[in-house]
Order: C-alpha cells, then structure tokens, then sequence
C-alpha cells in the first residue's frame, strides 16, 4: 500500500475508533451523561486520536528510513571491489542500481549490477508490506488500549485538549523556524559577501556596478558594491509614494469615517479595497507603459528632460497603490476613537472640522503614524513596480526626472540569469535583502509598537 | 447651600398633603398626563410639547417643562425611558445622531433654540454638557479648559486663558490638586478628577445651562460626594439639569425633581415633595423601589 491509501486507511480507523470510543462512552454512561467525567464527543476523539496519531508518527519513520536501509542492505551484498570504491564513486553506482530498477536506462550494466537492482526492487517491496503492517497494527493497538482504557471517570476531555494544544504548538513553531531558517541563510551569505567585499565599501560606496569578471581573462568588469546610489533609490521612489499616498489616504479615511452616509461608505470602502487588490505586476506595466510615457511627453512640452524609466513615474504608481493601505488602516484608527470624545467636542460648541482636526485627528495621530510607517515599510520592499519602472542605472540622484534603481530591483537583477553562486555578484543580492529585512522590520515593529501603545490608551 | 431634603423625613404639612390625596385607582395609574408643577415662574428654559423619535421610536412624548434660572433640576426614571434624550434635546446633541427627529419647542431665555437661524454651535457654548463617563481629550489638562476659549474666541490674549483655565479649575474644586501638572495629559487623572476637568472645561466657555447626565454613575463614593458638592455650589450661579438614577443623589443636590417613565414626563415637583409625597403611583412605586 502506498503512503496515500494508507493515511486514507489511517482515517477510516480513526473514524472507526471515534465512533466506538464515543458508543462505549455512551453504554457506560448507563443512561446519564452527566454520570461522565467528559462527554461522549471527547471519548471518541480521544480514541480516534490514539488510534491515529502514533501510527501517523510510525509512519513519518517508516517512510523516512525505508529508502536508506533498503540501499545499505543492497550495498553490503555487493561485490566487496565495488564497495571499497570511494564514496563519490559508490553513489554513482547505486545511481545506475536506481535506475536499473525503475527500468530507467543505466550507464553501466553488468549481471551483478542487474541481480543488484532485482534485490533492491524486492526489498522495497518487503519494506513497504512491512511499513504498512506496522502502521496499521499500531494504529488498531492503540486504538484499542485507549478503548479498553474508557471509564466514566476518564479525564478524555483533559487529554483531547491537551493533545489539541500540542497540535497548535507545532504549527506555529513550524512557522517561526522557517522564518528564523530564512533569516540565518540570508545571515550566512551575507556574511559570506562580506568577506569578499568589506562591509564599509558596502554601506558608505557610492558607486554600484556589480558586473565581476567570471573569468579572470575577462576585462574591464572590476566590480563596485557601494549601496548607497541604491538606497538612496529607494528613499527617493518611497518618498515619492508616501508623498501621493499619506494626503490622499488620510484624506478619504477622514472622508470614509467621519463624513461619509454608511450608504457610501458601504461603496466607497470595498472600492478603495479594490485598489489594494489589483496585483502588483499590473501596477508595474501601467506605470511602465502609461505613467512613465505620460510623464516624458509632459516633460518634453515643458522643456524638461525626463527619464524614460523616472523615479516620479514608479513612485506616483506606488502611491496609487499604497493609498488603500495608508486609509484603510486611518480609517481603522480614526473609528477607534472613541464617540464619547467627539461628543465631548461637539457639547463646548465645536464644528464638525474643529472637532476632526482638533479632537479626533490628535486623538488618532499615533495609530496614524504607526499606519504611515507600516506603508513606508511596504514601499520600501515593493519590487514589481520598480523593477518595471524605475530602471536599472544605479544614479546618485535626488532629481525625480532621473532614472533610479533600489535595493529590490537590484536583488533582482542579480539573481536573474546565469550565475555562479559563490560569487560575491550573487551574494551581493543576500546582503541587501539583509539590509532590506532590517529595514523592514525595524519600521514594522515601531510601526506595531506605536498603534498598540494607541490602542491601550482607549481600552 | 443648607438646602438638603431627606427622604425619610416626612414633615407634618406633607402628611396632610398625602391625606388629602386621591386614592391609588387604575384610571390614575393608566394616566400618562404629568402631574404636579412642571411650570416656574421665571423659567430659563421652557419646553413645550416636546416629541423626540429615533426612527420609528417614539422616545419622548409630548414633554412640557419649565428649568427654572439658578437651580438644579433633577431628572429621574427607570433606564430607557428617555431622560438623556431630552437632556440632549435641551442642547441640540441629538442633531449628532443619525435618524433622531424633534417636534416641539424649547426656548432659552425666550429664544426658540429649534428656529431655523438658530447657530448650534453658540448654543452649545451657553447649554454645556457632561457626560456619564468622564471624556477628557486626550491634551493636557490646560488644553482641554482652553480647547473650547479657543475656538470661541473668548479670549485675547494667552495670559487671559491662563486666567479662565485658572478660574474654571478653581470653579470646579480642582486648583489646588493640579495646579503644579497643567501641562500633564487630563486622561492620566483619576476619574473623579476627569469628571471635574470636564466641568471646568464647561464652565470655561461662560454657560448659562449645564446638562449633566448621570455624571457620577463612573465615579466612587468618595468622588462622587465631591462632585454632588460642586453641583450644589454651582446650582447657584448656574441652571443645572441633572439626569441620575440615584434617589438619594437628586435629593441631595436638586432643588426640582421630575419623574420619567417610558417618555412620558409623569410627574414633577420639589425634590423634598416628591420623595416624601408623590402624586402619581408610578412615581411612588418608583421611588418606593417597587420598580426601577
Ligand atoms: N442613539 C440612539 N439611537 C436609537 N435609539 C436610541 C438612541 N439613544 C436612545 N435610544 C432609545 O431611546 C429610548 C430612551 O433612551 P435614553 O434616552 O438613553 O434613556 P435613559 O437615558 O433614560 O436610560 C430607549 O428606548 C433607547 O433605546
Ligand atoms: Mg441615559
């Protein structure tokens, strides 16, 4: 039996176990429920998950072991010549013995090497009889020992939520190690990086040309790792956004919270979500095709020189696109004001704007700015749309006309294509994502620091 | 102010009074017409006729009553019955809330305060307002007494708000406790203190009438006594409306009491008479504790 019908074989038992846990609960409870220390419910989970969860794990280890121990036993029967081979060599060979017994086509092929491949089909298929006779005897044994174990006084339900708390622990740890796992391998590189290139150069150079020489016959690719034309791109097209959106945002948050009819509310709100739902990529050619031309042709009209790929084009779409984010979030915190303290402004005599401006937006200022740092955040990491728009020519600049490039866009410059990964080209990209997560990060937690503090204030 | 009427005192001219009462019949308990004295002499603020909806509800009904100038008057009721939706009314608050309707008439001083040229916003300056819960704005406490100087105009100069927030903290008892932390956010005072900033920061902007709903329902024993006091000092200069679900609180603070019940204004008096003699058997019953 395969792993799938198994774990199907698996669910039917627990299912099975379910329902003879709970009748068994059921039958002792003579009559009265209330005779049990847990409900029937918990009885049968309890038995279900006995049944199922120890053969699960057995099964997680059959599965994982079945393929190393089946290969030693084929290696140890080989001929002694063979195994005494060095390692590299060895692996080759019981490469072609795979092969062979998945009747693929092997480089090499003698009768020993066949007779080989034969034992190794049989001995999976021993492997995999016995895995699933284990996991199937476990699963019907423990499921039984937890049915056996049923008495009306049996703390199931104790046990059920322990099991479920287990369940939910792991998830998130799951969760967390992935992210720390990804953060020391971007860690790692980093530091590799930085060993080819110093970290001063990184940070204060402000020349960007990545271009090494893959050969060492190859000229004129010396390559330059100052950052600082990149991170003053970015600075300049994240400007730019927050520029369009913070004053759009904020303003029709206002709008939305404090003078809208729910009626228009009730369209105008998922309207501007939509803004926030439309993919990034989509944003990207726009700008790229659209905004970026527009802006040229107004530019030549007015006697401006205007970049084809310009800082302003990337950053007004990446407003645009934040717009959503910065209201949705001011809109949030501009509700949580609470009625009572416009009330109270409204009682001394205040107009509808006095009390927005002098109540209301005061009141909501930290949650707005912790709002506004949280978009910054975003435009900072956003790639799709300067990757289209925003170019690739690494200039020192603070001229919006210009073309610019940032941290993301120059990530993704250098790991697209050919590459050597050991390169100090392709660790660059670990060292600004590094850069770029600091970044982030730092904003974010400010940013969640300051609209928690502003919560607390009115709870 | 010596003026405190207990409800377990009955004076003998009050008992004569109860003597000379019609019986507790159905026809006088099914009466929803208000009983009593709800007309003064020279009234503040007059209502006639006052219907206040919130949709489909019929919140208030047909409420006439008369504030009387420098006294406090007290609002009682069982929740729900509509005591702070005429307190609302009386300032015009319930233009605030979505789907309210007012028919009606409610003069101030002879000014009908319902007229189409009527400016809510002066209005609102002269009828102040503290709520149930203290809502200080989160400013410093200086800021929010002069909050409301500022947008009205009402001073000159920055040393003649230092002396209104001056004055109205010292109005309100709360001087000599804060006096040195004027520049402290008013949310990190205690409750109490919250309660008495928001009514210097009413009394600030120079009101004729203050409407205090249930002012001290937030409020422990101990602040709650400081505020009653307060109430009292103010009734004299001020007219006060003072909605509360405390017996004891409307008979310790309020000259006039008037009786609430399912927006019906059934009953009004003076404090003392109400308490010891009602006149209709809903007030009695409520104020006996048979319901409330
Ligand atoms: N903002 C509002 N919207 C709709 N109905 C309201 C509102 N405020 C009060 N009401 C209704 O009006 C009636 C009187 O309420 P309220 O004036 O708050 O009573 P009280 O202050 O005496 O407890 C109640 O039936 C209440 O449900
Ligand atoms: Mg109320």
């Amino acid at each position: 039996m395969g792993s799938p019908s198994l774990i199907l074989a698996l669910l039917g038992l627990s299912s099975v176990s379910y329902y003879l846990g709970w009748r068994r609960s059921i039958s002792l409870a003579q009559g009265a429920v209330r005779n049990l220390h847990s409900l029937p419910g918990y009885h049968g989970l309890y038995t279900a998950l006995w049944a199922a969860v120890p053969a699960l794990l057995l099964l997680c280890i059959g599965v994982t072991l079945k393929g190393p121990i089946v290969t030693s036993i084929v290696v140890s029967d080989l001929p002694a010549e063979v195994q005494s081979l060095p390692p590299e060599r060895l692996n080759l060979v019981i490469n072609d013995i795979r092969n062979l017994a998945s009747g693929n086509i092997a480089s090499r092929k003698s009768p020993a090497m066949v007779a080989a491949a034969d034992r190794y089909v049989r001995l999976q298929g021993y492997a995999a009889i016995a895995v699933t006779v284990a996991v199937l005897v476990l699963g019907v044994f423990c499921g039984a020992i937890a049915w056996r174990t049923i008495q009306p006084g049996k703390r199931a339900r104790n046990a059920v939520e322990r099991t479920i708390l287990g369940f939910l622990m792991a998830s998130s740890t799951i969760a967390i190690l992935t992210t720390v796992g990804i953060v020391l391998s971007v860690l790692f590189e980093s530091l590799r990086f930085f060993q080819a290139v110093p970290v001063t150069d990184f940070i204060f150079g402000t020349e960007w040309s990545p271009q090494m020489a893959i050969r060492a016959d190859q000229v004129g690719a010396s390559g330059a790792f100052g950052a600082i034309p990149l991170f003053a791109g970015t600075l300049l097209i994240s400007f730019i956004a927050m520029v369009v959106a913070v004053p759009v945002g904020l303003m029709s948050a206002i709008y939305l919270a404090e003078y809208a009819r729910p009626r228009v509310r009730a369209v105008v709100k998922p309207l501007l979500e939509v803004l926030a739902g439309i993919p990034t990529v989509v944003y990207g050619f726009f700008a790229a095709l659209t905004v970026a031309p527009f802006m040229r042709g107004m530019g030549e009209s007015l006697g401006l020189d205007v970049a084809s790929e310009s800082a302003m084009a990337a950053g007004l779409v990446m407003g645009v696109m934040i717009i959503p984010f910065v209201s949705s979030l001011s809109d949030d915190v501009i509700n949580a004001v609470p009625q009572a303290m416009r009330d109270g402004a409204y009682a001394l005599g205040s107009t509808r704007s006095e009390t927005i401006k002098k109540v209301v937006i005061p009141a909501a200022l930290p949650g707005i700015v912790g709002g506004v740092l949280l978009a910054v955040s975003r435009a900072i990491g956003e790639t799709m749309i300067v990757v289209m728009a925003a170019g690739l020519a690494a200039n020192l600049t603070a001229n919006p006309l210009k073309a610019v490039t940032t941290v993301t866009v120059q990530i993704v410059t250098l790991l697209t294509g050919d590459q050597e990964f050991d390169s100090p080209k392709t660790l660059a990209a670990f060292a600004l994502g590094l850069v770029l997560f600091v970044v982030t990060l730092g904003l974010n937690v400010i940013a969640l620091q300051v609209v928690r503090k502003y919560r607390e204030q009115y709870e | 102010m010596a003026h405190q009427p207990g409800v377990a005192v009955m004076e003998a001219g009050a008992l004569e009074f109860r003597a000379a009462e019609v019986e507790d019949t159905d026809e006088r308990r099914e009466s929803r017409e208000t009983v009593g004295t709800p007309f003064a002499d020279d009234p503040r603020m007059t209502c006639r006729d006052v219907n206040v909806y919130y949709g489909d509800n019929h919140a208030i009904k047909n409420v006439s009553l008369d504030i009387g100038r420098e006294q406090v008057l007290a609002m009682i009721g069982p929740s729900g019955c509509g005591k702070s939706t005429f307190l609302r009314a009386l300032n015009r608050m319930n233009d605030t809330i979505d789907g309210c309707r007012m028919t009606g008439e409610i003069r101030l001083d002879g000014q009908d305060i319902y007229a189409k040229d009527m400016d809510v916003v002066p209005l609102r300056a002269l009828v102040g307002m503290v709520f149930q819960k203290p809502n200080p704005f989160p400013k410093s406490i200086f800021d929010n007494i002069a909050y409301g100087v500022r947008i009205h105009g009402l001073a000159e100069s920055k040393s003649e708000i230092e002396g209104i927030v001056e004055h109205s903290l010292k109005r309100a008892g709360l001087w000599e406790e804060v006096n040195d932390r004027l520049d402290q956010p008013g949310t990190g005072l205690s409750g109490g203190q919250q309660q008495r900033l928001c009514i210097a920061r009413t009394i600030a902007v120079s009101p004729e009438v203050i409407l205090m709903d249930e002012p001290c329902s937030a409020l422990d024993p101990i602040a709650t006594a400081k505020v009653e006091d307060l109430i009292n000092e103010l009734g004299q200069d001020y007219t006060i409306a003072i909605v509360t679900h405390s017996m004891q609180q409307a008979a310790r603070v309020s000259q006039r009491t008037a009786y609430f019940h399912l927006g019906d204004l059934l009953e009004v008096g003076p404090t003392d008479q109400i308490f010891t003699n009602p006149i209709h058997p809903l007030t009695e019953d409520y104020i006996t504790g048979r319901f409330g």
